[in-house]
């Protein structure tokens, strides 16, 4: 059960953060997540994730947004219900496209910003009545926690948090199931 | 070399007055081969359509099909009205005005889209002195290089002004007091569109524009040797207060300049739209002069980051212009007021490439190449797309100037290209000059610091 076993550094200040999980990764442990109150700009960066593919995904959905509003448009303007626009009875899609340009544009909008956040909760497994996985709630106000998964290293570990300034250091043991 | 001293290379200074020189060689031949008869200019036309052409035969071919198709079932009667009100009798005159026309727009097209550049760089820079920017300093000794080819540039504009004042060019026919004489809205605007005032007004912007960058380079550079901040915050109270200035002179400026060449047509967001443009040319032209630089060794302290940041500022104001564009355009058609949308409908027949090519390399090239955020940090593409961009934004001014200059007699020919090229040289020239007097480096920027070590 020893892989079990975690330990939370607490950090006050994001600078200092960001300078621990530096030297923490130099020095080969691994980091299992860190727990700020607040975007910390670089933590990506520094915590060697890996790039998001967010934006991909909002590019396609944008895509989407855009193909939707013009068979939508069309088949709400011409084909279903044709409309005389602007006095320019000419019932065709095209040379009535300037009209549709404004919706084209929020469908577009609409479903890259849409997806996308619901793209991220899903990937971040934050859905409805989800239990906060937080475990200190001082990350929610003004303080920074590193996890990091102790192997027979605790001592070493402690010293080498103690340098890079935490304010308290613990051991935990983390319950057996996840999520 | 001085530490972080520019020196102007002989190799550029030629360079630029070889451009000049061919520019110049192309805008005297435009100006000699101008008819001066009615036979001569019907002649003209009369060949280029039976010979090789413009090599666009096929082109006007399409404009007459969609011209056909849309006749009937657009209100096109204000626009065939108009053309018979000219009556058939002067239509040979007309033809030799527009010939006449042709050199003048050509030389006061380039003229303005480069004074145009070094006003939005001006802008920008000014917008970064007034919001404190912390990660542009490093790129100041640049905007400031650029911003001194605003007074010998606008001078230019002004001198094409004054002489069209003068009569040597039809470029504005509210200046003719014969067709004010028979034109009822033109004569309602006479107040306002009257050759002494509007050569008073143009004086007015460019002392303006001049007086804020005479004072603000000169605080710059004594803030290099300062030893407190003043010179800063001075600098900091006059850009506030010239950018007051600028968006209301801007805007006139536009109606003046651009707007006025059209004097029926009206536009009420046309001097946002004019900004729109120069903003992002002046932006466009920043980026691309900075990596010339560091390509050459120099600002060092400039990093991917803020050629990042001047990219996301191509990006965003590319579609800014765009939203400008459309929101005049779609208005426009969609309402289908006679006097208004004539504007358009010349541009979609006898201007559809340019006119429909500007929103290909203004907004889509652009849009699709700057989008990435890892893009915009590689040179190549800045570059790329910079000088689709500024191309872009030449043809925009070249759709707002030529149709009612030149009417359908438009070609990108040789007095065109050679006004291209000799604004280009000239602006070279001035340019790198100005750069080559100062530091790069405005090392007494209370936010250099701040600048050095930008990073996204």
């Amino acid at each position: 059960m020893s892989t079990n076993q975690v330990i939370h550094a607490l950090y006050d200040d994001d600078d200092l953060l960001l300078t621990a999980v530096k030297s923490i990764r130099e020095k080969k442990h691994h980091i299992e997540e860190v727990y700020t109150p607040f975007p910390v700009h670089g933590l990506d960066k520094a915590m060697g994730l890996d790039e998001t593919r967010i934006s991909i995904m909002a590019f396609i959905y944008g895509c989407i947004g855009f193909l939707v509003s013009i068979l939508m448009m069309n088949y709400i303007m011409i084909e279903d219900w044709p409309q005389n626009i602007g006095g320019k009875p000419s019932f065709s899609y095209v040379e009535n496209m300037p009209a549709f340009v404004p919706i084209m544009f929020e469908m577009t909008v609409f479903f890259a910003a849409h997806l996308m956040v619901i793209t991220f909760y899903l990937r971040s497994k934050l859905w409805p009545f989800k239990k906060a996985e937080n475990p200190n709630s001082l990350t929610t106000d003004d303080k920074f926690l590193i996890e990091i998964e102790l192997h027979n290293n605790e001592k070493e570990l402690n010293k080498l948090l103690k340098e890079t300034g935490a304010v308290d250091i613990k051991t935990i043991e983390k319950k057996g199931d996840d999520e | 070399m001085e530490d972080g001293m520019y020196t102007f290379t002989n190799k550029l200074r030629n360079f630029s007055i070889s451009m000049m020189v061919v520019g110049f060689l192309g805008l005297t031949y435009g100006f000699l081969t101008v008819p001066k008869t009615v036979e001569e200019a019907t002649a003209m036309v009369a060949d280029a359509h039976h010979g090789e052409g413009h090599g666009d035969s096929h082109g006007e071919e399409a404009v007459h099909d969609v011209h056909a198709e849309t006749a009937h079932k657009y209100n096109h009667e204000a626009a065939t009205a108009n053309k018979q009100k000219h009556g058939e009798d002067n239509h040979g005159e007309h033809l030799l005005h527009q010939l006449q026309n042709k050199p003048w727009a050509a030389l006061y097209v380039a003229a303005f889209f480069f004074m145009m550049i070094a006003l939005g760089t001006l802008a920008f820079y000014a917008i970064n002195r007034a919001a404190q920017a912390g990660w542009s300093p490093a790129l100041f000794r640049v905007m400031e290089g650029i911003t001194a080819y605003l007074l010998p540039g606008a001078l230019i504009v002004f001198v094409i002004l004054f002489l069209s004042g003068m009569h040597f060019n039809h470029l504005f026919i509210w200046m003719d007091p014969e067709v004010v004489a028979h034109d009822k809205l033109i004569q309602g605007k006479v107040g306002f569109l009257n050759v002494p005032s509007f050569l008073f007004r143009a004086m007015a912007y460019i002392g303006g524009w001049a007086t804020y960058r005479y004072f603000s380079r000169r605080f710059s550079l004594a803030q290099d040797q300062a030893s407190d901040v003043s010179n800063h915050k001075k600098n900091f109270r006059i850009s506030a207060g010239f950018l007051v200035f600028f968006i209301v002179t801007e805007s006139m400026m536009s109606w003046d300049w651009v707007m006025s060449i059209d004097p029926h047509w009206f536009s009420t967001l046309f001097g946002w739209y004019v900004f729109a443009s120069m903003f992002v040319s002046g932006i466009t032209t920043i980026a691309l002069i900075a990596i010339y630089l560091k390509s050459k060794g120099y600002l060092e302290k400039v990093n991917d980051s803020h050629i990042h940041d001047l990219g996301k500022f191509m990006f965003g104001v590319s579609i800014f212009w765009t939203y400008l564009w459309f929101s005049q355009f779609m208005l426009i058609w969609y309402s289908n007021i006679p006097e208004e949308v004539t504007y358009f409908i010349t541009r979609i027949e006898d201007y559809n490439l340019p006119f429909f090519g500007m929103l290909v390399m203004n907004f889509i090239f652009p849009l699709l190449i700057l989008m990435n955020s890892d893009y915009k940090r590689i040179e190549y593409f800045i570059v790329m797309a910079g000088i689709v961009i500024l191309l872009g934004h030449y043809i925009d001014v070249f759709n707002m100037i030529m149709p009612s200059a030149v009417g359908d007699q438009w070609f990108i020919g040789v007095p065109e290209i050679g006004g291209f090229l000799f604004f280009t040289g000239l602006f070279i020239f001035v340019v790198f000059k100005e750069i080559s007097k100062a530091p790069l480096h405005a090392a007494g920027d209370p936010y250099m610091g701040e600048s050095e070590r930008f990073h996204y």
